[in-house]
């Protein structure tokens, strides 16, 4: 069977490896281009958000492609992501496209319909349970890995001394991480790659600004959706950290990583949890970031999407009280590059500037 | 007795009556902010997160027009009210969820805010603690509680009777609180049947939606909602979409259009939906496409915003009226 799947991030390259050693053809989404999004555009809803669009313009343009099978997740709600599937499919079938829509709905809320789906995929593909569970965690262990290399780039990335290397290193290492076939190809991959990120020349004395990004999974996820923010900012000088990786919830040494926490750390301000999205985890973030001494938070959301406009409208609370400056970007298919930056451009400014005022006084008190 | 405001604008429509008697009974007054008007949308725009949708807005001028009239505001904040959907989660839409804290760090001088949590899903004994919450909070005891609340009941039960025998809110809330009746309008007789689905806080606010019910009866058309309906009728068509919606308002609008598309009777749908409603995204669509593989009437979107002016809907709704008329003719 030819699959796909939508794209996010770097992500893609693992489920690639997952799907073709599933014993399946893969139909390898496309990085979203102006076309997918213009595409996703004609056919999505006016106020769907920016994620249900690029997702629209992904899956036609797979379809092209001959895509049989697209796979997609569902959800619980109160989050409108949670019914894309539905709609997705509807107007592929509106447009006479013959590709079939598989959603997985959360494991808990219906067992059944989860394992029903997984054993498909593994009869299709001729595998034993024994060979399909071991594809499924190397594929997990590639998620890993491609994430570990992301979160150093984003440290190095601010320091190097000739622009653009960290993102060409980078690079290199997710090819060789695509290559990997085996568990110790993927381990030596990593040793490799961090050594490779790790090797860029760097200015030692740089003292970077740190800025923690919050807000919509797919928006944060995908660079294509966000213009390439996090790699904007790196290249201004400013090191930033990321609140959603796909492996969050397995990693310890992010800042944020228990979804109970930020829970508790919201409640002050946003008493009901969840509300759907990452509307809660925004404020809970903003208030950890500021508590870590982060300089600043940019909060991304895609326009019309529900949870972050409550966290928009409760957000200037928590910067006062908190004292933290935070800059909120909806995305929407009119936001230009151009625009990005500049309102980027300004934010670190001022973040400079306040970082400056704010050590004077902290000095003068000294004297006295 | 304390003073006790109630924004007349969202979950007003369908239960104002049970909050109104129960406050009444514990012996507070409640006062109701004005009709929405130019100047509550205002005073909403100003406050509110531009981003937000325009019930969103409209909801903060309101509160913003109690402010300084009333001891309290009455915010809850709606989670739930039945067991329902796929996975039995269904909601409210998140900014329904967040709205007592947006209002709260949105809006200044504000005086307390009974933002009691509504979440009925776990049992039918949850409406009791609700209840009791929000009366201790105000200082009643607990039978003086139990009473109002088994009166309030009463009161709201009638008041669903009255919607399903296609009664429409403002009206039955002034016969079942026995209020003086508005006067009626002579409206000529009836030749089309519309089904106008949509959430209470767009379809029956004439200011929000330019007077859309007015501006079609005056046309001669006899207006179904999805609230002439009860629960159990409109269940039975959500089973049959592959997914139910997350939200209250959006799967009884999303039921009550499917019930509507299967009635001979019926000779068009309406769906009415605000500027950058976040549900309605998914609702508007799905309602169309159900609405013409199921059957062969015509779908009209109307979209509100606060730049809708009652020319431009009266335009477009008379064009589509003709429409209906000509195709009668031509079958």
């Amino acid at each position: 069977m030819k699959i796909s799947f939508p794209h996010m991030g770097y992500s893609h390259l693992a489920f690639k490896w997952m799907v073709e050693h599933m014993g399946h053809e893969c139909i390898a989404p496309p990085e979203p281009s102006k076309r997918t999004l213009d595409l996703g555009v004609r056919y999505s809803p006016e106020f769907a958000c920016i994620p249900f669009k690029y997702l629209m313009g992904t899956y036609l343009e797979v379809a092209e492609q001959g895509a049989e099978l697209i796979i997609s997740s569902g959800g619980m709600g109160p989050c409108r992501a949670g019914y894309y599937w539905v709609l997705h499919k509807y107007i592929l079938e509106e447009l006479g496209k013959d590709v079939e829509l598989m959603a997985f709905e959360l494991p808990m809320c219906n067992l059944k319909d989860f394992w029903q789906k997984l054993h498909r995929l593994r009869k299709t593909g001729g595998l034993s349970v024994k060979e399909f569970i071991e594809v499924l965690k190397l594929s997990w262990e590639k998620v890993k890995v491609i994430d570990d290399m992301e979160i150093l780039s984003h440290e190095i990335r601010p320091l190097e001394n000739k622009r653009g290397e960290t993102t060409r290193r980078i690079g290199k290492a997710l090819d060789m991480i695509d290559q990997a076939e085996t568990l110790a190809d993927i381990r030596d991959a990593r040793q490799e790659g961090l050594k490779m990120i790790n090797g860029v020349d760097i200015d030692p004395t740089h003292h970077p600004l740190k800025v923690g990004i919050v807000g919509e999974i797919y928006v944060v996820l995908e660079p294509a959706a966000n213009h390439y923010l996090q790699i904007m900012l790196g290249e201004m000088g400013v090191q930033t950290d990321r609140s959603i990786y796909l492996t969050s919830y397995t990693r310890k040494n992010t800042i944020v990583n228990l979804e109970g926490d930020i829970f508790k750390m919201a409640q002050p301000y946003l008493n009901e949890a969840p509300i759907g999205g990452h509307g809660v985890n925004s404020i809970g973030e903003t208030v950890l970031y500021a508590k870590h001494g982060f300089d600043g938070v940019v909060q991304l959301a895609p326009f019309t999407c529900i949870p972050e406009i409550v966290a928009k409208s409760i957000m200037p609370t928590v910067s006062r009280e908190m004292e933290i400056p935070v800059m909120t970007l909806f995305i929407d298919e009119q936001t230009g590059k151009a625009g990005v930056q500049t309102r980027l451009e300004a934010f670190v400014d001022l973040l400079e500037q306040r970082r400056e005022t704010r050590n004077i006084s902290k000095d003068e008190r000294l004297v006295i | 007795m304390s003073k006790i405001g109630i924004p007349r604008t969202l979950a007003y429509f369908l239960y104002y009556p049970f909050w109104k008697i129960f406050f009444d009974e514990l012996g507070h007054e409640t006062v109701l902010s004005s009709s929405t008007c130019k100047t509550i949308l205002d005073k909403g725009v100003r406050e509110a997160v531009n981003d937000a949708c325009i019930p969103i807005k409209i909801y903060h001028g309101h509160v913003a027009d109690l402010v300084g009239k009333v001891d309290y505001i009455f915010t809850p904040r709606l989670v739930s009210l039945r067991k329902y959907g796929d996975f039995g989660t269904e909601t409210f839409c998140p900014k329904f969820l967040g709205l007592p804290d947006m209002v709260r760090w949105g809006l200044d001088n504000l005086p307390p805010l009974i933002d009691v949590r509504i979440d009925l899903k776990k049992g039918k004994h949850e409406i009791d603690f609700v209840c009791q919450e929000v009366g201790t909070m105000l200082g009643n005891s607990v039978p003086d509680i139990r009473k109002a609340q088994k009166k309030a009941t009463t009161v709201q039960k009638k008041f669903e009777q009255l919607l399903e025998r296609r009664v429409f809110p403002e009206d039955a809330m002034d016969l079942v609180l026995g209020n003086e009746p508005q006067k009626q309008r002579d409206f000529p007789e009836a030749d089309l049947n519309i089904a106008m689905v949509g959430y209470p806080y767009t379809i029956y606010d004439p200011y929000l939606n330019v007077g859309l019910l007015k501006i079609l009866r005056e046309q001669g058309v006899q207006v179904w909602t999805q609230d002439m309906l009860s629960n159990k009728v409109m269940n039975k068509c959500g089973k049959t979409l592959p997914k139910q919606t997350f939200w209250y308002f959006s799967n009884r609008a999303i039921n009550g259009a499917l019930y509507y598309m299967k009635k001979p009777m019926i000779d068009g749908i309406i769906h009415v939906t605000a500027f950058a409603c976040g549900p309605d995204s998914v609702v508007d669509r799905l309602i169309e496409i159900e609405t013409h593989r199921r059957s062969s009437l015509p779908f009209l979107s109307v979209t509100v915003d606060e730049h809708t002016a009652e020319t431009g809907v009266r335009t477009r709704i008379e064009a589509f009226l003709d429409m209906l008329r000509y195709r009668r003719e031509a079958q």
